[in-house]
């Protein structure tokens, strides 16, 4: 055991090193831009200069004098395919090359097609265009920008979250605060680049593609392609990184596979880091506003969160945080609303915890600032507030230990030789401060399939097509088939990321480990019920007879209650088989009935919040420290700790890491990453990853995770809440406020950089 | 990609003859049709963004190592071959003990695995990290002459302050250059037609009109070396940078200082200052308030106010002065601290 693969504890499974550990650390995993393909030509895309106006003409005549040029797609080349459908499985509903109308900086024009890569790149760079240029719309205050409500709009926000009179009980508070906050624009950077490969074998299409949703692709692009989704297969053995870019599919595919397809050519198109900034998705900007009203001894009895998200004008997405910050505490009185802000940019997406990353900074900045109003210490002040039921429609949460985590990290942490006044902590040129913020993720589980087979030898062969984003779900799913099985995770081999294999959902919102375990473990129990029943059935061995709900299967023994045991290879013997091969269909409490029928025609049903009885979040406590040089005002956090409780984790090092992960994402979006936008054009600017800033090595010192014991039967069976998205929420807050207790200084407008402190020189 | 030939140069004078664009060209070498590659940092990202589309890469790897790749100490100073990597110098202990300037420059630069590859004469001809330079499809002076500045009212975060002009006011990136001028480093240089020394002051060129002109190099000019002469000074020396993050970031501000002092009275000083100016730049008035005085806080503050006192700020950048200067305070006094 060590820090990187901490003891398990109670309802902790066992450190397993990664299955695909070596062959990651090795590159023997391959990207789907890896995979060999015979023949193959390479396509690159080429995008507007404007973000907004009309095409008059794109020259395509020096580009196909470029010796190697197979053909361009571009304006009038692709009727025969569908715009995308925006939603779940399509990020956008946008065909770029149905209309010339240019609706976003860095819009696909074309796609050039060559024998080599080099003479793609020469031939993208001879495309020139003719535009009408207009002036575009860039950001959330810009002139030009239609603000309208997500509710009616949009189909996440279908009520705003609110309870109690607000207005009155703001006016009645003895104390109140309000401020306005303000999040970036910020993009995914995954390490792998976005790509498409597309090899036609007949009417039946492969695509290799990075993927969070295979089967979402699958039939999104068969749609598109108007083709029947059978004839589709789409493979994403191991994805470099998604964080929500490559849950929905985006427009390229549908071209790129259109292009293989008039040219006879497998193409691979792999998009630059540059144009990754604007064919994709991306997180939104935000502005928020909170208000809240506390009485003296600290009892929260209203709050308000409202926000505003910055969108495309040609679909209306949004997060909406509320129906999460609304739920943390026990706040009285609740009033909110979204609305979002529709601007000459392209349509954003999810990116790593969607909804909560942003609005729990608002919220857990104001908690704080809201403590130090009341003079309260801010962990006292959650603690008065904590609740063990959601305020709006009361119900109980399935488990919260909101404050066991606080009281473990700051134990950690050290929080008591803490000196609440800001300023007043330093060390030599450095300002030293300390904050705390809540971490709150939802728990998701969706309707998911799998195969598993178990062999008389033991060997294991589960099969779903969930995919590898880097989380480590081949690893837990294998654990959680070689615990029911009795057998070791060696003897367990896996198959993901394949629309060949039995449908998973989304690998998004944090719900792989929860649906993908709960599957398995499902298909293992019809495993051994099939094993069991023969066994009892079969003549002349110890366990004839038995009870077959009483047998159990470990470490390759089928046993009996009585001590009578049989090994596992007598036990298939007896059985007559060499194998057993189960499917297994789940469908989670609160998901339609036809969730199942839905996942293989490309839809992923979540619980629905709605239908459940309880309230089921992870939570967190998350404790930072900042340096901050008091003369040049750089800004340092040494040290960081979490404390998480997410019900079972499958797997202590896996979660471990990903909780980590979480907490320096969230350093990065306090302090680092932010798209900078060109106000005049609406173009972005830093488009690479010297200029778009994210930790380095050297930013990142002492990152303690802490993992609570929690036991939640209420969420699914496997018992798991997800936690892929819980440790980065909060943060951004801890830091914060930890720069506040630093400097004196508040800053709601992230990233938190250096000249954001210029008043404390 | 644009086709290019790639060609290696067995000498000096191979080298320079293949540079040479012939009689009447009077484009800045960074417009040539032939280029020079070492270790192709920054080549290659030109030619991927199609910055530079050179018809010709020739590849000075293979120059005689005698002259090119080694760092030569004695008394008098140090001669360092063009082909040094960043890292060998870094790494070199002379420089460590005896120019801790010129090791901090380098060691604060870009990632080792980058330092590894990087020759020390392509190091100060790094061109602009200028995101509308960098990006083709803007309008940009420096990459095409005339055709406007998209920084001067755009984005404009990272931008100089210093030494700029209304066509241009791109940053120089680079660290190692700070220390070169601060030294008063002397560069080598051979030509097609002759062999010459130039202070490195007089390298590079402000922007002016003519942003597309960055340094004082005629086309098919290689830098062969520099010579940075010994002194009271250079043992105390040291450079700081600014910036949001802890390493491989360009600096927002940064300043590279030697000094030699009489107890706390300042003899001598270099004050190099980088991530605010257009070019490598010495703060001369700030050093002339500092000379003969006794080094304090309030002396410091004196000369940071002197050497932004001609700094012109933009939307995004006039934190680049009080940071500047409070960069400047700072590396004076962490200098002055050192224990040599």
């Amino acid at each position: 055991m060590s820090a990187a693969a901490p003891e398990p504890q109670t309802n902790q499974g066992k450190p397993v090193p990664r299955v695909d550990a070596r062959l990651k650390v090795t590159g023997a995993a391959r990207y789907a831009a890896d995979e060999p393909v015979n023949n193959l030509a390479y396509g690159l895309l080429v995008t507007s200069d404007i973000a907004r106006g009309e095409v008059n003409t794109v020259d395509l005549e020096q580009a196909r004098g470029v010796p190697g040029v197979i053909g361009i797609l571009s304006y009038g080349d692709v009727a025969e395919i569908a715009p995308p459908e925006f939603g779940n499985a399509s990020y956008t509903s946008l065909g770029p090359l149905h209309e010339k109308k240019i609706w976003h900086d860095g819009q696909i024009m074309a796609l050039v097609v060559a024998n080599t890569l080099e003479a793609a790149q020469e031939a993208a760079f001879k495309v020139t265009a003719e535009y009408d240029v207009q002036t575009p719309t860039a950001s959330l205050d810009s002139d030009g920008a239609e603000v309208i409500e997500a509710k009616g709009n949009t189909e996440r926000i279908k009520e705003y979250p609110a309870v109690g009179d607000f207005a009155a009980a703001f006016a009645a508070a003895p104390v109140t605060f309000e401020a306005e906050f303000r999040t970036p624009t910020q993009h995914h950077n995954p390490i792998e680049l976005f790509s498409t490969t597309a090899v036609w074998s007949g009417e039946e299409l492969t695509i290799y593609e990075p993927s969070q949703n295979v089967y979402g692709f699958r039939s999104a692009v068969a749609k598109q392609l108007k083709m029947d989704a059978s004839k589709v297969r789409v493979l994403s053995h191991y994805v470099g990184g998604g964080f929500g870019s490559k849950g929905p599919m985006t427009p390229r595919t549908a071209i790129v596979a259109l292009a293989a397809r008039k040219f006879g050519r497998p193409i691979r198109c792999v998009v630059t880091r540059q144009q990754g900034f604007t064919t994709a998705s991306y997180r939104a900007a935000t502005r928020q506003q909170v208000k809240m009203g506390a009485n003296r001894d600290g009892k929260i009895t209203a709050f308000s969160h409202e926000g505003w998200e910055l969108c495309s004008r040609v679909d209306n997405y949004v997060v909406g945080g509320i129906e999460t910050t609304t739920k943390m505490y026990g706040y009285g009185a609740v009033a909110s609303k979204v609305s979002i802000v529709k601007l000459d940019r392209q349509t954003p997406g999810y990116m790593r915890s969607p909804p909560e990353l942003p609005y729990v900074f608002a919220l857990e900045t104001a908690m704080d600032e809201m403590a130090e109003k009341l003079g309260m210490d801010p962990v006292e002040f959650r603690r008065v507030n904590d609740t063990m039921k959601e305020p709006i429609k009361g119900k109980p949460f399935s488990s919260r230990a909101v404050m066991p985590c606080y009281d473990a990290a700051a134990k950690a942490f050290g929080w008591s030789s803490r000196n609440p006044a800001p300023k007043s902590m330093r060390d030599g040129d450095w300002l030293i401060g300390m904050g705390c913020a809540t971490a709150i993720y939802p728990t998701n589980v969706a309707a998911s399939t799998a195969r598993v087979t178990l062999h008389a030898d033991g060997r294991v062969r589960v099969q779903t097509a969930t995919h590898e984003i880097g989380t480590g779900v081949r690893t837990v799913a294998s654990q959680m088939a070689a615990e029911e099985l009795g057998t070791e995770v060696e003897k367990v081999e896996i198959e993901v990321g394949d629309t060949m294999l039995p449908p998973a959902p989304v690998s998004g919102g944090s719900n792989s480990t929860a649906s993908v375990c709960s599957t398995v473990l499902m298909a293992c129990n019809q495993i051994k019920a099939k094993l069991f029943e023969a066994v009892v059935k079969a003549e002349g061995n110890p366990l004839q007879g038995k009870d077959p709900d009483e047998l159990t299967l470990e470490n390759g023994v089928v046993l009996a209650g009585d001590g009578a045991s049989l090994p596992l290879g007598d036990a298939f013997a007896a059985a007559g088989k060499a194998s057993i091969e189960e499917y297994a269909e789940f469908t989670p409490n609160a998901v339609p009935k036809d969730a199942v029928k839905k996942l293989y025609d490309g839809k992923t049903s979540m619980a629905e919040e709605d239908k459940r009885e309880k309230a089921m979040f992870a939570f967190g406590a998350e404790f930072v420290e900042v340096r901050i040089n008091a003369r040049t005002h750089e800004i340092r956090v040494p040290r960081i700790v979490g404390a998480f409780a997410a019900g079972r984790i499958m797997n202590t090092r896996t979660a471990h890491s990903q909780l980590m992960g979480g907490l320096i994402w969230g350093i990065s979006s306090a302090l680092h990453e932010e798209t900078e936008v060109d106000e005049r054009n609406a173009r972005y600017v830093n488009r690479d990853l010297a200029e778009y800033l994210m930790p380095v090595n050297a930013d990142i010192k002492s990152v303690e995770v802490i993992m609570l014991p929690e036991v939640d039967t209420d969420v699914n069976p496997a018992g798991v809440k997800g936690l892929g998205e819980l440790g980065n929420v909060g943060t951004n807050a801890a830091i914060a406020n930890a720069v506040y207790h630093a400097t004196g200084i508040r800053v709601r407008e992230l990233p938190i950089r250096l000249e954001k402190l210029l008043a404390m020189s | 990609m644009h086709p290019f030939a790639y060609q290696r140069a067995s000498s000096e004078q191979a080298a320079v003859e293949a540079g040479n664009p012939g009689p009447g060209v009077r484009r800045p070498p960074t417009e040539a049709a032939a280029q020079f590659v070492a270790g192709g940092t920054n080549m290659s990202d030109y030619m991927r963004l199609n910055v530079t589309r050179p018809d010709v890469l020739i590849d000075i790897n293979e120059l005689s190592p005698s002259a090119y790749g080694h760092i030569e100490a004695d008394s008098a100073g140090l001669r360092i071959g063009a082909l040094v990597r960043m890292a060998e110098a870094e790494d070199h202990p002379v420089i460590r003990s005896d120019y801790p300037v010129i090791h901090d420059t380098l060691k604060l630069a870009a990632t080792r695995q980058i330092r590894n590859m990087a020759s020390l004469g392509g190091n100060v001809l790094q061109r602009t990290r200028c995101e509308y330079f960098r990006e083709a499809s803007f309008p940009c002076n420096k990459r095409q002459p005339g055709s406007g500045c998209s920084a001067l009212d755009g984005f404009n975060r990272r931008h100089a302050v210093l030494g700029v002009s209304d066509a241009c006011i791109a940053t120089y990136p680079g660290d190692f250059a700070q220390a070169l001028i601060a030294l008063d480093a002397r560069v080598e240089i051979m030509g097609p037609q002759r062999r010459r020394t130039i202070a490195f002051s007089e390298l590079h060129r402000q922007p002016g009109g003519t942003p597309n002109v960055e340094t004082g190099l005629a086309p098919g000019e290689l830098i062969t070396g520099y010579v940075v002469p010994a002194g009271p000074h250079t043992r105390r020396s040291r450079y700081v940078k600014t910036r949001d993050r802890e390493s491989y970031q360009f600096a927002l501000a940064s300043a590279a200082i030697a000094l030699d002092l009489d107890g706390a009275t300042v003899k001598d000083v270099r004050i190099a200052l980088g991530g605010v100016a257009t070019v490598p730049w010495r703060a001369h008035e700030a050093e002339q308030l500092l000379v003969g005085q006794p080094l304090d806080e309030t002396l410091a503050r004196r000369a940071a106010d002197a050497a932004f006192a001609q700094a012109r700020t933009r939307e995004h950048n006039g934190y680049k002065v009080p940071i500047g200067k409070e960069t400047l305070v700072r590396a004076l006094l962490e200098t002055q601290a050192m224990d040599v």
